[in-house]
């Protein structure tokens, strides 16, 4: 039967170390600016303070996403690629051609994830593989190997959901309904539905 | 009653178009940096590409920083070429001898030693101190002015002028052990040399480690994290495992499963809602930097009022909670339930509206606080090192402490005595070296003062110990591994100045970067990093998991690098100790032996060859959860503590003595009870009319305190930038991504602030360990805390009080 593997991440415990990242970066030599996983921080809230009696008091919240690409079963990146370089194989995972790449960004502008990167040494889009190759001998992708809190997993999407819910509607992720991502979200305890946050994305600079 | 909402970087609702906002951000960056953001970094060659040469292996070798946890780290090497960095692939995923997964630091390993800024060459100064103008010099010309100095300062100081100063860089090795100063390859060359100047205590716990033997009689540290599952409440105060025990092997990974298995309801005070906070918190209870003891005394005033107190524990275990439990001698009014009370010298009962005032945190959730905490049995109070590192930090470590008492939780599941978390440890072997003919000490802080000013420092005026008084000026400092010379010091600009000034001052610095630290040398010896040499990693801090790692030469040493254990060879031939040094043995020698030992200890460790093999050994304790005092508790008087009275010292006649005899600086105290002590720079001082801001330092994730600061990915990954909360920021005109001054009387930081509701209404911290970058006006674009810190030592410890600072920010 058809193969479509994904992401699950138990935000709760998510510490947004970004070993992941690093775990990533270093599978893949790639340099800095180019980041196929990240790690989204998101925070809100309010304080309440009493000048008078010298004292204050939180009503905050903080959460962390890590995002790579999400294989999405509707990939627009796909989907604006006007040389086909972008394409989902037998095995779901999205992939770009080099040969093919004009590097004209469309995908990095498309995609809601953020998970095509542009390698301006290349001159091409990069973005990750799910680490096929550490897939074919039996390996955990790099980012899932590394994670020091296990809370992020792969496997097959079907078997995530089944398990862990469907839930990818996370703010400040996008709605699921624009790519219909392979991603499974164990939602942090204060985490707010897209579309529907209060918070920010507090580390806009890092991803 | 005020809502301030925080301004956010990003006014627009959070949609699929802001989310497209942030991929621009994101390639936007991609775009701006390009390739030249790779700064000359050696080119990372394709991880698992066929190459000739020699091919890809993969090699066992550790990260050994100040961080807790030594983890394995599994490199792949072609050419001589670190090409790729995996975790330990043995084990699983629960507490049972899992996978110790390095951090993210660990994963970056290969840019750390691979990187633009490693030593080459042996190096000498010809600038001024501190200018980095260095000439390359031959080996034999390093070790001839090695020994030449080190001869000339003993034979016109003796050899308590030679200092060992502080260095946790390579932290948990053998051979190339770095700390304490004593286990050092550079102590075992000094013991045969005459000796040298030792130092106690460490930058990390100078105020608590002081404070232990009057409360406890020695270091007592808190239940094991896999205790956890046993309490019905964990109260962390400044406690931040997900922050700094960070590896996936160790405290953050118990944590996380002892959470996940119990969800124990766990409070977090802290002044940022720090990564613990976030992921394991119930409830997260800001607080101002400082104020811990206030924060206890209104929890034992609620306590108190109610009868909550576990008064049989008190009675039986402790002195001085009440006046029948004073020893003699001491004044009427001088316990704890008095000074709680305001029958006390300062006649102030300590209400939960007192210690509002002082902490920030509402008399309401004080109360309520109180009496959950009095009320969970069992409860772990566990305290972090963040409130110790204070100018009152030594009655802050022994305020938790008290409050663990007052609710009877100590040596029981469960429970906790108020310290740190407690860790498996197996039996191992150390290597030897040699007892140290000098007895005087120093303080860990205050050795830069016996650079300028010896002749005044004695015990009781700047606790000297093993000697009444210091008989020579400091004229010789190794710096092994170490960035506490100038970076992780204090006060970096009079820092500098104290090291600028002897003419006669030799520095010698043994290391792999061109730190902060080794731009200050006058000899510069280019060591060998941890995979380019063999040596046994032992064990980090990992609830009931014990493990060693052989941590194998992975590559051969670059340029003319050498391990420490050979230029420390180098030095003893010049002064006529090798032989006595060596022993006749290379460093894998002293391994092996040392490996040998161990497994007299430990017979399970597997032998030199198959270890070289296997990489790990890994262990659980055989007793399960560490629980300290559990025999005292059991029988408080077949077990006594070893304080005077063999019991808990809530009031210590020890420390009132001290009160009375030493000779303290102007608004320094020491108190014979853990009570609140304002202090300079502390939330009530005049200062804050100029400087109203309290500045903290916290541990940051891309960092062990400055090691990794020069780590491409983990730059990017964790940028250097000042927290404040969105209040303060607005009354500054500041945004998040805007540059901002940070100033005081000692210095100006120049920053990026992060406007975030994470940290408390008037805190702002910057995180510590970045490494100080001062520009022709002195300004630091570095963004190292140190630049802002105090050289005033804490009045019992002399330590290090770096998060008792007053600021101001301003936009640039």
């Amino acid at each position: 039967m058809a193969q479509q593997l994904g992401f699950w991440i138990d935000q709760q415990y998510c510490t947004g170390c970004k070993a992941c990242q690093v775990a990533c970066k270093d599978k893949h030599d790639l340099p800095l600016g180019v980041t196929w996983r990240r790690v989204v921080e998101y925070s809100g809230g309010s304080w309440s303070t009493d000048p008078a009696a010298g004292t204050f008091a939180p009503n905050v919240f903080t959460y962390y996403t890590s995002i790579s690409c999400n294989h999405c079963d509707d990939p627009i990146c796909v989907a604006v690629c006007p040389t086909t370089a972008m394409h989902k194989g037998a095995d779901g995972i999205v992939s770009v051609d080099p040969a093919k790449c004009v590097g004209c960004r469309f995908c990095e502008w498309a995609c809601p994830y953020s998970a095509p990167q542009f390698d301006p040494t290349a001159g091409v889009m990069t973005k990750c593989d799910l680490c096929a190759d550490e897939l074919a001998e039996g390996r955990d992708p790099a980012c899932v190997a590394a994670c020091p809190s296990r809370v992020l997993h792969y496997g097959e999407i079907a078997d995530l959901r089944a398990e862990h819910g469907d839930r990818a509607d996370v703010a400040p992720l996008p709605d699921p309904s624009i790519t219909r991502p392979n991603l499974v979200i164990t939602p942090h305890r204060h985490a707010e539905p897209t579309d529907a946050g209060t918070g920010t994305i507090t580390n806009p600079e890092e991803i | 009653m005020t809502t301030t909402t925080p301004r956010t970087p990003l006014d627009t609702p959070v949609t699929r178009r802001s989310f497209v906002a942030w991929s621009a951000a994101a390639g936007g960056a991609a775009a701006a940096v390009g390739t030249g953001a790779r700064l000359g970094l050696l080119p990372l060659t394709p991880a698992r590409a066929a190459t000739g040469g020699d091919g890809p292996r993969q090699v066992w070798s550790a990260c050994m920083v100040n961080c807790g946890s030594r983890c394995p780290v599994l490199l792949t090497v072609e050419d001589g070429q670190i090409t790729r960095v995996d975790s330990d692939p043995t084990g699983g995923d629960d507490l049972e001898l899992p996978q110790i997964r390095a951090c993210v630091r660990g994963r970056a390993i290969r840019q750390r030693v691979h990187n633009p800024d490693r030593l080459k060459h042996p190096m000498r100064r010809v600038g001024p101190r501190g200018s980095g103008e260095f000439e390359r010099i031959s080996w034999d010309e390093a070790f001839d002015a090695v020994a030449e100095a080190l001869r000339s300062t003993i034979d016109r100081y003796g050899n308590e002028a030679v200092y060992l100063n502080y260095g946790t860089g390579v932290l948990g090795a053998t051979v190339a052990c770095s700390w304490p100063p004593a286990a050092t390859g550079v102590a075992r060359l000094m013991n045969l040399l005459g000796g040298y100047l030792n130092h106690y205590s460490d930058y990390s716990t100078a105020q608590i480690t002081t404070a232990y033997p009057f409360h406890y009689g020695e270091w007592v540290s808190g239940n094991s994290f896999d205790d956890l599952v046993n309490s019905q409440l964990v109260v962390l105060f400044g406690n931040n495992p997900h922050e700094t025990r960070m590896s996936g092997g160790g405290e953050l990974f118990v944590t996380t499963r002892a959470k996940q298995a119990s969800q124990v309801r766990t409070i977090v005070i802290d002044p940022r809602q720090s990564e613990t906070a976030v992921t394991l918190a119930d409830e997260w209870v800001p607080i101002r930097p400082n104020t811990d003891a206030a924060l206890v005394a209104g929890l034992a005033h609620v306590m108190i009022s109610e009868d909550l107190q576990d008064q049989a524990f008190l009675d039986r275990y402790c002195v001085g909670f009440d006046e029948d439990h004073l020893p003699d001698g001491a004044a009427p009014g001088s316990s704890y339930r008095s000074y709680v009370l305001g029958r006390g010298p300062d006649g102030t009962p300590k209400t939960p509206d007192w210690a509002a005032a002082i902490t920030g945190v509402p008399a309401g959730t004080i109360t309520r606080l109180a009496r959950e905490i009095a009320g969970a049995k069992p409860c772990s109070i566990n305290q972090g090192w963040g409130p110790q590192r204070h100018s009152n930090g030594e009655n802050s470590a022994r305020a938790v402490f008290t409050l663990a008492a007052m609710i009877g939780q100590i040596g029981v599941p469960g429970g906790g005595t108020g310290g740190r978390e407690a860790a498996y440890s197996m039996a191992t072997a150390a290597f030897p070296t040699l007892k140290n003919p000098v007895s005087t000490e120093v303080s860990v802080f205050n050795w830069t003062d016996a650079i300028y000013r010896h002749d005044e420092m004695t015990a009781l005026s700047d606790g000297v110990r093993g000697a009444d008084r210091l008989t020579a000026p400091i004229r010789f400092i190794w710096q092994y591994a170490g960035n506490a010379l100038v970076n992780q010091h204090a006060d970096i600009n009079r820092t500098a100045e104290i090291l600028s000034e002897p003419d006669d001052l030799t520095i010698v610095v043994i290391d792999h970067q061109m730190t902060v630290s080794a731009r200050y040398a006058d000899i510069l010896l280019p060591d060998a990093s941890t995979p380019e040499q063999v040596d046994l990693a032992q064990q980090g801090s990992a609830g009931a998991l014990g493990y060693l790692v052989l941590a194998d030469r992975a590559i051969e040493p670059m340029w003319e690098c050498r391990p420490v254990y050979d230029i420390l060879t180098g030095v003893a031939e010049r002064m006529g100790v090798a032989d006595e040094f060596t022993e006749g043995r290379s460093q894998e020698d002293w391994v092996r032996e040392v490996l040998a030992e161990t497994r007299k200890l430990t017979p399970a460790v597997p032998d030199f060859e198959t270890f070289r093999r296997q990489g790990i050994y890994k262990e659980m304790s055989p007793d399960g959860p560490v629980v300290p005092l559990a025999d005292f508790r059991a029988d408080p008087e077949a077990n006594p503590l070893s304080t005077p009275s063999g019991k808990i010292e809530i009031y210590s006649a020890a420390l009132q003595e001290i009160a009375d005899t030493w000779e303290l600086p102007e608004g320094d105290r020491v108190t014979a009870l853990p009570e609140y002590v304002e202090s300079r720079e502390g939330p009530e001082d005049p200062l804050r009319e100029r400087y109203p801001l309290q500045l903290i330092g916290h541990h940051y994730k891309s960092r062990t305190h400055s090691t990794y600061g020069n780590v491409p990915w983990l730059q990017e990954a964790h940028p250097q930038e000042m927290w404040i909360n969105p209040a303060d920021a607005a009354d500054r005109d500041v945004r998040s991504g805007d540059t901002v001054d940070v100033v005081n009387d000692r210095g100006r930081v120049r920053i990026v602030a992060r406007v975030t509701p994470r940290i408390a209404p008037g805190v702002v911290s910057i995180p510590q360990g970045a490494w100080f970058a001062p520009d022709a006006d002195g300004v630091d674009l570095g963004g190292s805390v140190n630049t802002l810190t105090s050289l005033h030592p804490s009045p019992l410890a002399k330590g290090n009080a770096q998060h008792t600072n007053l600021v101001e920010v301003t936009r640039t």
